[in-house]
């Protein structure tokens, strides 16, 4: 007996992988080249699975702002934001995001993870209830963990489900919260956000959106799905990372209520962690300028998920349900997925692997996430490599299932 | 208020549906260790149950619910709490 008994499945399945020659989950890039390119096992690669959506990781403005700030405040700030860890820039960058939404403030967090547990550890007090999305992400289920309210999930994207279990808690509904994100990060569809609003409206609840995969992607300013959606003033917590289309890592959370500041105070992620290094901030305050003022950002980033969705779904494989930046690749099995996975890398083109149980349904996805900075080019040969590689993906044996999921990840649920 | 055993019999109904095989079911078989159901087996019991009974079952309980015994006491609990 020993504590590593536990992981006997575990290491198994992740013997299985490694002697299958294919393992999507130690991947390393060994030389960066731009936002889409890279040397990966010594092969010029495409990436089409970073979430960086307007490429700005290169953008010459945010890698001038961050080298002024690393000569001019040093590496890292060493301390909490409750300490000495909070710099003009944060304090800056926090105003910057209120005015951005036009909302009262804004906190920032060292990681868009630790946003939702920030936030969520604190919001979901004993006596509360919280309606969470059933495709949502395991940063928010792991909030909610770390809270103390009831914790419900409802239907993905069903709004007549959502109301049932608004109906079904009477008058608690006034303590309750309901939990949805922009653009669901594994299948790539959007929240149906007005109809939750008429409802959180109608049951007095309240209402937390992570615009995590929205922001800089939806909305003619890039505000997310909430301002597509045309309720950009109706939301209780907008919640957002920098880890994506602002190229960098961290997150914030911008919210009407005063009470927004008191989180600070009561919140053990943002209290027991070192804030974002001075280059973060700097490099992620430049990126949102950028994010604002360059629609034509958007436009691009949508004419290449329009193609590669369109292309893909025109050779036959089955997608997400809707078009997207995401563009998600279920396949029939997770051999099936490792192999197409490993097979458009051998051709040079890099996506994500998720497999079950950290995806929707159970689904082997092959996830692919586009750039506005893919040139048209690069986008033709990812939708080349995919139709050289459709027949033998499809036809191969779905039964065969040698190969189980290495993940031992208890599902977002 | 519907009765224990009446929730109990509700239960049976939906895993029969879900379970699949023709496994002798009662208050004592564990939903995980006997019956196999992978944690999104466990997610479409309880939605099936939550229809069935017009509750809404906290993602909370499950740690301490292990058998069909367990579900159907916390199941008692909700009806009496709604």
């Amino acid at each position: 007996m020993g504590i590593f008994d536990k992981f006997h499945s575990l290491a198994a399945n992740q013997r299985a992988l490694v002697d299958s020659g294919v393992n999507p989950f130690n991947v390393v890039i060994e030389r960066l080249i731009s936002a889409t390119e890279a040397i990966v096992n010594g092969r010029h690669t495409i990436l089409a699975g970073t979430n960086n959506y307007l490429g700005l990781t290169f953008d010459p403005q945010c890698i001038e702002a961050a080298k002024k700030a690393v000569q001019d405040q040093g590496t890292g700030t060493t301390g909490s934001r409750m300490a000495n860890g909070t710099y003009v820039g944060h304090a800056a960058l926090e105003r910057e995001f209120a005015d951005f939404f036009g909302y009262r403030s804004a906190i920032v967090f060292s990681t868009g993870y630790l946003a939702n547990l920030g936030m969520l550890s604190v919001l979901a007090g004993r006596g509360d209830t919280i309606l969470v999305d059933a495709h949502c992400h395991a940063s928010i289920y792991d909030g909610c963990r770390m809270g103390s309210a009831e914790i419900i999930r409802f239907r993905h994207n069903n709004v007549i489900d959502l109301e049932k279990r608004l109906r079904r808690l009477g008058k608690k509904t006034a303590n309750t919260m309901i939990l949805v994100e922009g653009i669901y990060s594994m299948l790539g569809d959007r929240a149906p956000l007005a109809d939750i609003v008429t409802l959180k409206q109608k049951y007095g609840a309240y209402l937390l959106v992570d615009e995590a995969h929205s922001l800089g992607v939806l909305g003619e300013h890039g505000r997310g799905l909430l301002e597509e959606a045309g309720v950009g003033n109706s939301m209780d917590f907008i919640i957002g990372t920098f880890s994506k289309s602002l190229g960098a890592t961290g997150g914030f959370c911008v919210s009407n209520h005063p009470e927004l500041d008191l989180i600070r105070y009561a919140s053990r992620p943002y209290i027991f962690t070192a804030s974002p290094a001075p280059t973060v901030i700097a490099s992620t305050r430049t990126a949102l300028k950028i994010l604002k003022t360059h629609p034509e950002l958007r436009r691009r980033l949508w004419r290449n998920a329009r193609h590669l969705y369109q292309h893909l779904d025109d050779i036959g494989f089955s997608l997400g349900p809707e078009i997207s930046p995401i563009v998600a690749v279920r396949l029939p099995s997770v051999k099936q997925a490792l192999v197409l996975w490993g097979n458009l890398l051998d051709r040079g083109v890099y996506v994500n692997l998720a497999l079950p149980p950290a995806t929707p349904d159970s689904a082997s996805l092959i996830r692919c996430s586009v750039s506005a900075a893919h040139t048209q080019e690069q986008i033709d040969y990812i939708c080349k490599v995919f139709s050289d590689l459709r027949e033998g993906a499809i036809t191969l044996d779905a039964q065969s299932t040698a190969v189980d999921s290495p993940l031992d990840v208890t599902p977002a649920s | 208020m519907l009765q224990y055993e009446d929730i109990l019999a509700q239960i049976y109904s939906v895993l029969q549906e879900i379970a699949r095989d023709n496994r002798e079911i009662n208050e004592t078989t564990d939903l995980v260790a006997d019956l196999g159901l992978d944690s999104m087996a466990v997610m479409e019991l309880l939605a099936a149950i939550e229809d069935r009974f017009d509750i809404s079952i906290p993602l909370n309980i499950l740690p301490d619910v292990r058998t069909v015994k367990d579900l159907a006491l916390q199941i008692q609990q909700l009806m009496v709490e709604s």
